[in-house]
């Protein structure tokens, strides 16, 4: 099973500026100058194993759509944020045997788990089918209002695919794309839902948008059972503990620390921290992911838990 | 749970023990809460002695918070002192030393806060 990141940036998308890139620019050849790299060979070496994540690569900043392989002639996708559009071109260049089927799961509406959807090219071609399941019973009305003049041109009515909306409820399994999933209630202003997609014995919960209150064990532990054994946990990990109690709190979202702790409890394998705060750089992200490998350390009681940082192009493999 | 508490001139000191995880938070909050209510602008100042602490999970931090916000709220002003080194690392991965001073002694954050509990604490020992 393989789990592809098109969009792990929460709330708005962002982009690197001209300033970001020269800033790597110049910590990587500061950094090459100190280590005497002169020449092709060495140069290659130092790129793979000097550099950190955050000098010679980027976390991206599309928001939220990550891709689940199926092993069938159709597409899993949860949400359709700015990554979408990516996503959807990479559906359009593989098409092979007809038109695609994409069967999508909904957290929620807000605004950054729908905005590549009107950028989404598959929705303009004939024959696609897109399925777009969620637990929402204004998941059509918010799909349709964003395509609404004057917001975009093209209104949702001339999109060419077949576009249906299933309805899930919480708490029931349904079988979609091969896989058993499973959604649940988490705090979010509106709702959200996480799912837990199991097939062939491996899990995958996607877990965003979702604030942990910590003053009421049974939620905690309706969570850790929701997570239970999971081969990866993509996780809301957007704050640090101290703001989700206070100056963040109700607004929904999560903590590396609650990430961490849960995972433990659950006895995850991998827990991917997953929709980043938009006003962090590489730089604060990687670092955040450091500590987090820290806390886990600290904190460990049984096996190691492995934990990763989410970033565009990111393929986890399971 | 108990908490061990000592005046110190006008300054209370509080030294929990053992963990501070969800299986306990709950009960610490409510044992930590009417000692809380003594902290105030014109009550004493307190200091959370954490050496006696192992390990604070994040329902224990929140316990923490809310001790913070109702102290501010009365006027009143905690410190935390003494931490372990893996607390002092969990206060500072979870951004707690943002709300939080801390200092490395009992004495050295009576220090800060009052010369009368220094003298106090100094006259006991």
């Amino acid at each position: 099973m393989r789990v592809r990141f098109w969009g792990t940036r929460g709330s708005i998308p962002v982009a690197l500026t001209s300033a970001d890139i020269r800033y790597k620019i110049e910590q990587a050849l500061a950094l090459a100058i100190a280590k005497g790299v002169d020449s092709a060979e060495k140069l290659q070496n130092f790129i793979e194993h000097d550099l950190g994540f955050s000098i010679s690569h980027t976390y991206g900043g599309h928001s939220p759509c990550v891709e689940i392989e199926t092993e069938r002639p159709e597409y899993l996708v949860c949400d359709l944020g700015s990554g979408a559009r990516a996503f959807g071109n990479r559906v359009m260049s593989r098409q092979e045997g007809g038109p695609p089927v994409i069967n999508v799961i909904m957290s929620h509406v807000h605004w950054d788990h729908i905005m590549g959807f009107p950028f989404f090219a598959p929705a303009y071609l004939p024959g696609a089918l897109i399925r777009i399941h969620g637990c929402h019973d204004v998941l059509e009305q918010a799909f349709r209002l964003q395509q609404s003049a004057p917001c975009f041109p093209v209104d949702f009515s001339r999109l060419a695919a077949d576009i249906e909306f299933v309805q899930l409820r919480a708490g029931s399994s349904y079988d979609v794309a091969g896989f058993k999933v499973t959604p649940k209630l988490q705090r979010h202003t509106g709702d959200s839902y996480g799912y837990r997609f199991e097939r062939g014995g491996k899990i995958v919960v996607y877990s965003t948008d979702s604030e942990h209150k910590l003053e009421d064990p049974r939620e905690t532990r309706g969570f850790v059972d929701f997570f239970r054994n999971a081969d990866l946990v993509i996780f809301d990990a957007m704050y640090s503990l101290l703001d989700t109690v206070s100056v963040k709190e109700d607004w929904g979202h999560s903590s590396n620390i609650v990430g961490v702790e849960m995972a433990q409890m659950a006895n995850v394998k991998h827990l991917c921290m997953f929709h980043h705060e938009p006003s962090f750089d590489d730089d604060r992200i990687e670092s955040v992911l450091n500590e987090t490998l820290r806390f886990e350390k600290l904190t460990r009681t049984q096996q190691p838990l492995r934990i990763t940082a989410a970033y565009d192009g990111m393929e986890i493999d399971l | 749970m108990d908490i061990r508490n000592k005046i110190h001139g006008d300054v209370l000191v509080l030294s929990p023990e053992g963990r501070i995880d969800h299986a306990n938070s709950e009960e610490f909050r409510q044992a930590l809460k009417p000692l809380i209510e003594r902290c105030s602008e014109k009550g004493e100042r307190l200091v959370l002695d954490l050496a006696g602490v192992d390990y604070v999970s994040s329902a224990g931090l929140r316990c923490f918070m809310l001790a913070e916000k109702q102290a501010k709220s009365q006027g009143g002003t905690i410190v935390v002192a003494a931490m372990q080194p893996v607390v002092n690392e969990i206060f500072q991965i979870s951004r707690f030393t943002l709300v939080f001073e801390t200092f490395p002694t009992v004495r050295d954050a009576l220090a800060k806060l009052s010369p009368t509990a220094l003298k106090a604490f100094d006259a006991a020992r």
